[in-house]
Order: structure tokens, then sequence, then C-alpha cells
């Protein structure tokens, strides 16, 4: 175990160097700045909930495609209930839409046997003109000032803090120095790159963001060290033989499903509430499709699950914040492809070596000769990532044996 | 099987539609009732409206596009896949073919048939890359098509606006050269003329009307006729039970995907083709995804299918008055997700239902399951 966290953080601080020799090289500060570090964590959290809610309804056997449009409602919700009662009453809301649209995904999948990937494409279809629907009744003809059909009023922002003395929190109103950020600030090589990610990424964090990210470690305990998790996983593996060991699966199966739509709820009300200040149409983006994404590269676990989220969140912040980081980052990706070419080759999987290195050389040509990306190819970056990743690492994953198939009480699936 | 046309049957196949058509109602009627509408009027509204000859007409053209894309997405039901980038395959077919169709000028048949061509290919070859990252990578196609509709749209995104775009003096609108008028397939109306109804503001039914008509044929001989068709839907429903019959599933995903992107290429050509003769930057986004519940409300079946697409289209087309009522017109895709859960939902009850007769009706007869 110890030996295993130690190469953990081999890795990371090696990742940071990296970092740190590209960002001295191009010059581009953003890709380890404050702000990017920042940004990314704010992006990852709502990718990593509606992968968490992935996990949940997947371990009990049931495919969830419906995510994205359970955020959907949880983004309508936030912005509305946010705007008249505050912002946490906004993200009560939002998860009470999203296990709402859930609670549509378990009566028509586990009571009536849809195919799981039907109902769920059918909650992504409905959601949005139901949210559409819902804004133009009561925003339309409101004359409340920014509110319209595709859009609420702004919502207030919830509170954020940051951890005392290192990163400039307050305690009980007492502003705490900015150990991390005066370091940041200095300019030294790799000392101040990893101070400032760690001050973006322990400084002037949300509320949600710290309640959201308590969930991670809750989830883990209660999916692998209870009884009711021990049951959930069993409905996903196998229903069966859970049932004729008096598992009531159905009601397992419901839960397991009613906790994944509160979740991608959260993650809608966290986009509308925290990573911005209004509901917004369109404003999940596919992130619900990525939040799947994590979750299978994290081969459903939640660790694994929050690091994909991790990789997604970073790529995403980086195209949001500057397209030159986006071209230095594809310098970091040719190293990474080197890095892993020399570990395949040294496996003796020379083949897989040659096309990893012939890959990342095709990277670093683009770095060298593409001196500036256009901005539709920098919007793609979340996207090119996720599948970059996931054909790199889909290789030795194991889903739940019976996720998605219909179980029938009685039946002989 | 001679209790297959017996009268429980025929109201048991009847059974699932008309559930869902009374279920999508109710639960629209719902919708309108919480806003303080009136469903009935509403409804009537919508039939007066949805009935006269112009919309019936954009009821078809709408219909004939909607048509085709689920006819691709219900290809790759076929063999147990799901295409959900038949929309990012649409559009990149649409862009490519307006950008090449407009470098020259054919005879008028030929024209049409090259560009066409290329419509399905370009969507094809879109369709091909997560078919290759399936069966090379263990990619799940679902989320691979999804993140290439986000890559495909930013792609013609920048093609539209950096390399394929014409500068039109005086207009905002971003748009490709416009085709030749050796590219363009006029409308009906003419026919219609014939029969005895008059032009309407809107124009006729799209040329490629048929070309819709064409594809449900060809869909239902592929799949239905041949080899290829066999081991298609044989590969769905067990793709065990295939390979050990010497189908390779590997080519069967990449043929099928393929397939599909062809099919997808070519949606938004009658519309193309009839009546916007460019690739805009107005082009209408959402087909892909209708496609996707129309093809799942009419069960993969071309005919079925066909009912669907126009119940779609004249869901949609009907909607547009109820914006002068003060209603949202929103809520037609209300409509169209209620009908279509709530239709999944009987299908599998009505199943289910089935087969319970059928064991009853075989312990009947003194066999054990």
């Amino acid at each position: 175990m110890k030996s295993r966290s130690m190469r953990w953080s081999a890795y990371g601080i090696l990742g940071v160097l990296v970092f740190s020799l590209v960002r001295a090289i191009t010059g581009s500060s953003d890709l380890t700045s404050v702000g990017t570090f920042n940004a990314a964590l704010l992006l990852a959290i709502p990718i990593a909930l509606a992968g968490l809610g992935g996990l949940f309804s997947e371990r009990a056997g049931v495919v969830n495609i419906g995510l994205e449009g359970m955020m959907v409602m949880g983004t309508w919700a936030a912005g509305f209930w946010g705007y008249q009662r505050g912002p946490w009453m906004g993200i009560v809301m939002a998860v009470i839409f999203g296990t709402i649209a859930a609670a549509v995904h378990a009566v028509a999948t586990i009571s009536f046997g849809v195919d799981h990937v039907v109902s769920g494409v059918a909650i992504n279809l409905i959601a949005p003109g139901i949210v559409r629907y819902l804004s133009v009744i009561v925003y339309q003809d409101s004359n409340i000032p920014g509110a319209g059909p595709t859009q609420s009023p702004s919502v207030q922002s919830i509170g954020s803090n940051g951890l005392p003395f290192l990163s400039g929190g307050h305690v009980l109103g007492w502003q705490s120095p900015d150990l991390l950020g005066s370091i940041g600030a200095k300019g030294w090589f790799f000392i101040s790159d990893i101070s400032r990610i760690l001050r973006g990424l322990t400084g002037d964090v949300s509320y949600v963001t710290m309640l959201c990210l308590l969930l991670f470690p809750l989830s883990w305990y209660l999916l692998w060290r209870t009884k009711f998790g021990l049951r959930l996983r069993s409905a996903g593996e196998a229903p069966v033989a859970a049932e004729s060991l008096g598992v009531n699966v159905y009601r397992v199966k419901y839960i397991g499903v009613l906790i994944s739509g509160a979740l991608a709820g959260l993650a809608g009300g966290f986009l509308a509430i925290v990573a911005s200040s209004n509901y917004q149409e369109g404003q999940t983006g596919g992130r619900g499709f990525i939040g799947l994404a994590a979750m299978l590269f994290g081969n459903w676990r939640p660790g694994g699950l929050l690091m994909g989220s991790a990789l997604f969140g970073f790529s995403d912040a980086l195209q949001l914040r500057a397209s030159d980081a986006v071209h230095s980052a594809l310098l970091v990706i040719a190293i990474g492809f080197a890095v892993y070419a020399v570990a395949q080759w040294r496996q003796g999987r020379r083949v897989g070596g040659a096309v990893t290195l012939a890959l990342g050389l095709g990277v670093f040509a683009l770095f060298t000769y593409v001196k500036e990306l256009p901005g539709p190819f920098v919007t793609m970056t979340p996207y090119v990532t996720t599948l970059v990743v996931l054909s790199l690492a889909t290789q030795r994953l194991r889903m739940p044996a019976k996720d998605g198939v219909p179980y029938r009480k009685g039946g002989d699936s | 099987m001679s209790r297959r046309f017996s009268p429980q049957s025929i109201a048991l196949t009847l059974a699932a539609p008309l559930v869902a058509a009374v279920f999508g109602l109710g639960i629209s009627s719902i919708a309108l009732m919480i806003t303080h509408n009136s469903p009935l009027e509403t409804f009537r509204a919508m039939w007066d409206y949805g009935t006269q000859v112009g919309s019936l007409i954009e009821m078809v053209n709408l219909g004939a596009v909607y048509y085709i894309a689920a006819l691709a997405v219900a290809l790759t039901f076929k063999a147990g896949l799901f295409n959900i980038g038949v929309e990012s395959q649409i559009r990149l077919g649409a862009l490519f073919a307006a950008w090449i169709g407009a470098m020259f000028t054919l005879p008028p048949v030929l024209h049409v048939f090259v560009i066409l061509v290329v419509a399905s290919l370009v969507g094809a070859m879109w369709a091909f890359l997560p078919a290759l990252l399936k069966v090379k990578r263990g990619v799940s196609e679902v989320i691979s098509t999804i993140m290439l509709n986000s890559i495909g749209s930013a792609l013609s995104a920048y093609l539209l606006a950096d390399h394929f775009q014409q500068l039109v003096a005086g207009s905002n609108n971003v748009t490709t050269k416009p085709l030749p008028q050796s590219a363009w397939v006029p409308d009906l109306m003419s026919w219609l003329n014939r029969v005895g109804i008059k032009d309407v503001p809107g124009g006729g039914p799209y040329g490629l009307v048929f070309l819709a008509v064409a594809l449900g044929f060809l869909y239902s001989f592929i799949v239905n006729r041949t080899r290829f068709g066999f081991d298609l839907r044989a590969s769905g429903a067990s793709p065990t039970a295939a390979s050990v019959s010497g189908v390779n599933p590997k080519r069967m995903i990449i043929l099928a995907m393929m397939l599909s992107g062809a099919f997808a290429g070519l949606a938004m050509m009658p519309v193309m083709l009839g009546e916007s003769h460019a690739y805009t930057l107005g082009f209408r986004g959402g087909v892909g995804f209708t496609g996707i519940a129309i093809a799942l409300l009419g069960r993969n079946n071309a005919v079925g299918i066909a009912f669907s697409s126009l119940l779609f289209g004249f869901l949609e087309v009907s909607a547009r008055i109820l914006e002068l009522n003060g209603i949202a017109t929103e809520i037609y895709i209300i409509m169209q997700g209620a009908i279509l859960l709530s239709a999944v939902a009987a299908y599998e009850v009505v199943r289910r239902y089935r087969e319970t007769l059928n064991a009853r009706a075989l312990a009947r007869a003194g066999v054990t399951a």
C-alpha cells in the first residue's frame, strides 16, 4: 500500500515537472496558473458528479445514459428556485428535479423492462423540451431582468473559502495569509508552479465544491463497506443469486437509479449556480456523457472516476481560458506519449510502443508547425481528450456482469 | 402459427400504439393544464392548422428528412449497435456535398447523383471512426459517437467559416457557394396542381421525398432479403451465435456503422437540393436525435418508421399555430417524448403478456416448458 502511494506521488511530481518545463519553454503561463487549476476543479466537479451518478446506477445493473437529461433538469431547477429562494434552495431543487427524472427512468427500466439505453435516450430527448417549455411559461413575458426563454435571472453566489494560512482562507471573518499564493507569484521554476497548482485547487473553493468532494469517499464507503452497498452491487453482478438470498433486487435497483438522478441533478445545479451564475439553455454541453466516459475510464470505481474527471476538467479549463495553453498542452501530450511508448517498449510490447511513439511524434509535429490552433479546434479539446483517453484505456476494464440487462423477478436472465 | 391472425393477436398488436397515444395525450394534457390552457382547445387548434394543405406539405417534407435519419439509426439497432452520431454524419455529409457540388456543373440528373454519392460517402467515413475505435480499441460506440457529434459540429463550423464560405455582399448569412441549377431538384407542386390542389406559399413537397421512399425500400430489402441483412440481424440478436455460424463480428460492426453513416449523410439532401441550394450557418440541428426517437417508435420497421416520421412531423408543424394562442410551441417535444416513452413501455408490456399467453397455451397443450 505504501509503495503504491509513493509511486503515485512520484508520477504526480514527474507530471508537474513536465508541465513546468513546457510552461518555461513555451511561455504560456496559463498552463500552470492558479486560475486554470481553480477552473479545472470547478469544471471537473459536474463531470465527476455525473460519473458518480452513473456509478450508482450501473453498479445496480441499470445503464443510465439519461444522466445528461437529468442534469438538464437540475440546471433549470437551480436557476428557477435559485433566483427566488437563494442558491442553497436552488441546489436542493436541482437534486429533487434530477431525482424526478430518474424516477421515470427507474419505472421504465425496472418495472416495465424497457431497454436501458432506449429509456435514457428518451429522457435526454424530453428534458430539454420540458425545460424550454417551462422557461417560456415562467420567463417569457415576465419582465424579470435577465430572464428569457433560454436563461434564468442570475442567482446569488454561494460563498467560498480556502485552506487557512496556505491558501488565504478566512476563519471566522479573519483573513489568513496566503502562503502558496505568494510563493506562486515568485517565478521560481517548479516550486512556484507547484504552489500555483495547489493554490488553485485549495483556495477560493466554493462550499458546495467541498461538499461534493466529500461525496466521493462517502460513496466508496457506502458501496464497498456497508451491507447496503453489497446488496446494490450484487444487483448489478448477479441479480438472480441476490434475489435467492433475500435481497429485494427491484428495490435496490430503484434506490441506485434514484441516487444516480439526485447526483446528476446536483451536477446540473452545480453548473448553474457554482460554475456559472444562472441557468442557460444547453449549459450541460454533453457533460453527462463525459461523466459516463469518466466512469468507464475509472473502471466503475469512485477513485478512477475522479481521476478521469480531473483530466476532462483540466482540458476543459485550458480550452476556456486560453487557446495558446491548449497549443502548449500539445507538447505535454507529445512528451506523455513518448514516456508511455518507452514503458510499452520495456514491457516487450514493441508494436504498441512504436505506434504510441508515432502518435507522439505526430502531436509534436502539430505543435511545431501549427503556431495557433483555430478556435473551433480549441473547443474540441475536452471531447478529443475523452476519445483519446478512452481508446488508450478501455482494454482492461471490467463492468458489472449484469449491467444493462433487464432483470425480471422470477425470470431466468 | 395459425393463431397469428386471431382477433386476440390483432388486438394485442394494436394495443401498444393505442395505449401510447392515449398516454402521450394524457401527459401533454397535464402539462397544458398546469399552465392553465385547455387541452381540448389546444389539440383542436393543432388539428385544424395541421390538416391544412400547406401544413401537410411541410409535414411530408419534414417527415422525409426524419425518415432518412431514422433509417440510419435503425440499421445499427438491427446490428445491436447504437449510432448516436447520426447528427454529425448528417451535418458533415451535407457540408461536403454542398461544397463539392458547387465546384462544377454536370448534366442535371448526373449532378444530383454525384452530390448524393459525396454526401453518403462522407457520412460513411465519419461513421467509420467510431466503428474502428470499437473494433480496435473496444471503445463503446455510444460514447464515441456522442463525442464525435461535438467534434463534428465544431469541425463543420470551422470548415464553413474558414474554408468553404462564400461571401455575399450585404448579407450576414454565412453560406457555401450556391449549387448550380443543374443540381436543383424541383418540387412536386405541379403534380399537386394537376389533381386540383392550388399553390401554397411555402412551396410543394420536395422532389427528393422519393429518395426517402426509395431508401425505405432499400432498407427493407437489405435487412430482410439479403445475406448481409441476415448476418446483421443475427449479430444483433446474439453475437456469439452469429460468430459461431461464421459471421465476423468486427466486419459486421464496421459495415453496419458505415452503411448507417451513408444513409445519414443523405438525410438533409431533400432540403439542400430542393430548397436551400447551399449549406448555411442556420443549418437545422437535432435531426439526428429526433431520428433516434423515430426509429425507436417505429420499431426499426420501414413502415413503422414512416408512420412515426409523419407523426413527429405533424406534431412539430401543427404546434406552430400555438404561438399565436400564447402557448409555448415546445409542447410538441413533450408530446413526442411522452408518446415515445409510453410506446416503448407498452411494447414491452404487450410482449410480456404475449409470452405469458404462449406459456399458458403450451401448458394447456400438455407441454411443460
